[in-house]
C-alpha cells in the first residue's frame, strides 16, 4: 500500500537549488535510507515532504491526501523528528509527550496508553519526571523519537535519528526502527552507511538537490565489487 | 470551531504555564507590582493628591508597559525560531492562526493576571475614600486593552529575531514610538511643519492619546475599536510573518 508519493519536487533559495527534480514513493513495510553528502538537499526535502516547507512545484500525497491542500488531515498521519530533535527544553519528558499527542489530537484515554507504551518501549521511564534540559544528548534523541511515535503514525520521517548517540544507543536505536517498521512507511536521512545496510530496504542517494541513485539496498550488497561506501563516493564526488 | 479551540487552548496552556516554569512569571509579577506601587504611592503623590481615585495609578501604565511587555512577549517566536521547535510545532496539524493566538492569548492573560494582582491597591482607595468604581472599571478594562497592543506588536517582532534580546530591544522602541507619536512634545514639533491631517492621523494612531480618554473613564467606541484593531492587525501580520520567516 502506497503511503507517500512526492512527484517532480522542486525548491531554490535565491540562486540555490535546494531540491531539482525529486520523486520519492514510500510504501508501507519500507525504510528508505536518504542518503547524500552536507548540504546535498535531506533536511530540506524532509521539510518538504512534512509540510514545513512549501515546495516551488511538485506535488505530494499522503495516503492520497493532497499535502498542499489539505495540510491538517495530512499531518496528522506523520511523526517526524526534525535535525537535532528539538524540544521545549523546560518542561518535562512526560508533559512534552502529553502536549504532543494533544496537539496530535490524541484523547484522554488512548494518550495515557500511548504514552505508557512510548516511555516503556523507549526507555524512557526512569526519566519521565526529569526536566529535558538536564537529560544527556541520547536521552534527548530518545524523546525526540517518542513525540514523533505518540500517535503510532503510518508514516515516520527521521532526520539523522541516530546523530551523536554512542554505538549502544545507535543499536538500540536500529532495533527500535527495525521494530517498528513493518506495518509503517520510514524515511531516514543519515550519514552513516553502515545504518543504511542494516535497517534500510531502499537507498536513495542525492546531491545537490538531484537524486543519483534510488535502489533497493539488498540490490546494491548483491554487487560484490563495490559497497555502499565506494558507490556514495563514485556518485557524489 | 470547537477543534480549532481545543487545539489553540493546547498552545495556550503550554505558553501560560511556560511562564510558570522559569522564575519569569514571579520575577516579572514582583517587579510590576513594585513599579506599579512605587510610582503610584510615591512620583504619583497618591496621598499628597487628595482625591478618592486612581489615576496616579493608571497615568503610569504606558510607560511600565513599555518595558514590561516586551519582556514578556520577547520568548513568544523568538526562541521558537532558535531552538528549532518552530519546525516541530508547524509539522503538527495545527494552523498558524491557532499558533500566534494560542501564543498571543497565554501572555496577554498573563497580563491580566498581574493587572488583577494590583487589587490592593484599588481596595486602598476604597478604604480612603468613594472613588468612583465605574471610571476605575473602565481605565482597568482599557490598560489591558493597551497592554495587548503592546504584546501584539512585541509578538509580531519577535518573529523577525532568533535573539531575545534583540526582540526586546526593537520592541521596546516600537512600542516607544506608538506611545510617543500623542506626546505634545511631539506633536508640536510635527504640527509645525506637517498638515493638520497628518498631525491627526500621527495622534490617532497613540497609545497614550487613546488611553487618555480611557483614565478618565471615556470608553468610548473610537478607542475600544482602535485597540482591538491595532491587535487584530498586530495578529494578522504575526501569522502572515509566521509562515513567511518560519525557515529563515
Amino acid at each position: 500500500m502506497n503511503l507517500l508519493e512526492a512527484k517532480n519536487l522542486y525548491k531554490s533559495f535565491g540562486n540555490i537549488n535546494a531540491v531539482s527534480d525529486i520523486s520519492i514513493s514510500l510504501n508501507v513495510g519500507e525504510v528508505i535510507g536518504f542518503l547524500g553528502p552536507n548540504g546535498a538537499g535531506k533536511s530540506t526535502t524532509m521539510k518538504i515532504l512534512t509540510g514545513f516547507l512549501e515546495a516551488d512545484s511538485g506535488s505530494i500525497e499522503i495516503k492520497k491526501i493532497d499535502l498542499s491542500k489539505d495540510p491538517i488531515n495530512a499531518k496528522s498521519i506523520i511523526g517526524y523528528l526534525p535535525e537535532g530533535a528539538p524540544s521545549y527544553s523546560d518542561m518535562t519528558v512526560k508533559s512534552f509527550l502529553y502536549f504532543v499527542g494533544k496537539m496530535r489530537g490524541l484523547k484522554d484515554e488512548l494518550l495515557e496508553k500511548r504514552l505508557e507504551i512510548m516511555l516503556k518501549d523507549i526507555n524512557l521511564t526512569e526519566v519521565q519526571n526529569q526536566i529535558i534540559e538536564t537529560l544527556s544528548k541520547g536521552y534527548k534523541r530518545r524523546v525526540g523519537i517518542a513525540q514523533a511515535l505518540i500517535h503510532d503514525p503510518d508514516i515516520l520521517i527521521l532526520d539523522e535519528p541516530t546523530d551523536g548517540l554512542d554505538p549502544n544507543q545507535k543499536f538500540e536505536m536500529r532495533k527500535l526502527i527495525k521494530s517498528i517498521s513493518k506495518n509503517k512507511g520510514i524515511i531516514i536521512s543519515t550519514h552513516i552507511l553502515e545504518e543504511v545496510e542494516a535497517v534500510c530496504s531502499r537507498t536513495i542517494i542525492i546531491s545537490s538537490g538531484k537524486v543519483l541513485l534510488n535502489k533497493e539496498t539488498k540490490d546494491i550488497l548483491k554487487n560484490k565489487k563495490e559497497n555502499l561506501d565506494s558507490i556514495f563516493r563514485k556518485i557524489t564526488k | 470551531m470547537k477543534l480549532y479551540i481545543e487545539k489553540l487552548m493546547i498552545i495556550f496552556n503550554r505558553e501560560f504555564t511556560g511562564y510558570f516554569r522559569t522564575p519569569l512569571a514571579s520575577i516579572f509579577l514582583l517587579v510590576f507590582l513594585a513599579l506599579s506601587a512605587g510610582m503610584t504611592f510615591f512620583m504619583g503623590q497618591f496621598f499628597q493628591r487628595g482625591q478618592a481615585d486612581l489615576n496616579s495609578f493608571f497615568v503610569w501604565h504606558p510607560w511600565l508597559f513599555l518595558i514590561l511587555m516586551p519582556a514578556i512577549g520577547m520568548r513568544l517566536w523568538a526562541e521558537e525560531r532558535k531552538s528549532g521547535t518552530i519546525e516541530l510545532l508547524m509539522t503538527l496539524p495545527v494552523t498558524n492562526s491557532q499558533l500566534v493566538l494560542g501564543k498571543f492569548l497565554a501572555s496577554w492573560f498573563f497580563t491580566l493576571l498581574a493587572i488583577i494582582m494590583t487589587i490592593p491597591i484599588w481596595i486602598t482607595v476604597n478604604y480612603l475614600g468613594e472613588p468612583d468604581n465605574g471610571v476605575i472599571f473602565i481605565s482597568y478594562l482599557g490598560s489591558w486593552l493597551m497592554a495587548g497592543c503592546f504584546l501584539s506588536l512585541t509578538s509580531c517582532l519577535s518573529m523577525l529575531t532568533k535573539n531575545q534580546v534583540i526582540a526586546f530591544i526593537v520592541s521596546t522602541i516600537s512600542c516607544f514610538i506608538m506611545v510617543m507619536a500623542g506626546f505634545g512634545l511631539v506633536l508640536a514639533s510635527v504640527r509645525s511643519w506637517a498638515p493638520l491631517w497628518l498631525t491627526e492621523v500621527i495622534q490617532s494612531f497613540s497609545f497614550l492619546s487613546h488611553f487618555k480618554r480611557i483614565q478618565y473613564g471615556v470608553l468610548d467606541l473610537t478607542t475600544f475599536i482602535f485597540f482591538i484593531s491595532m491587535i487584530m492587525i498586530c495578529i494578522s501580520i504575526n501569522i502572515f510573518l509566521v509562515q513567511l520567516k518560519k525557515a529563515d
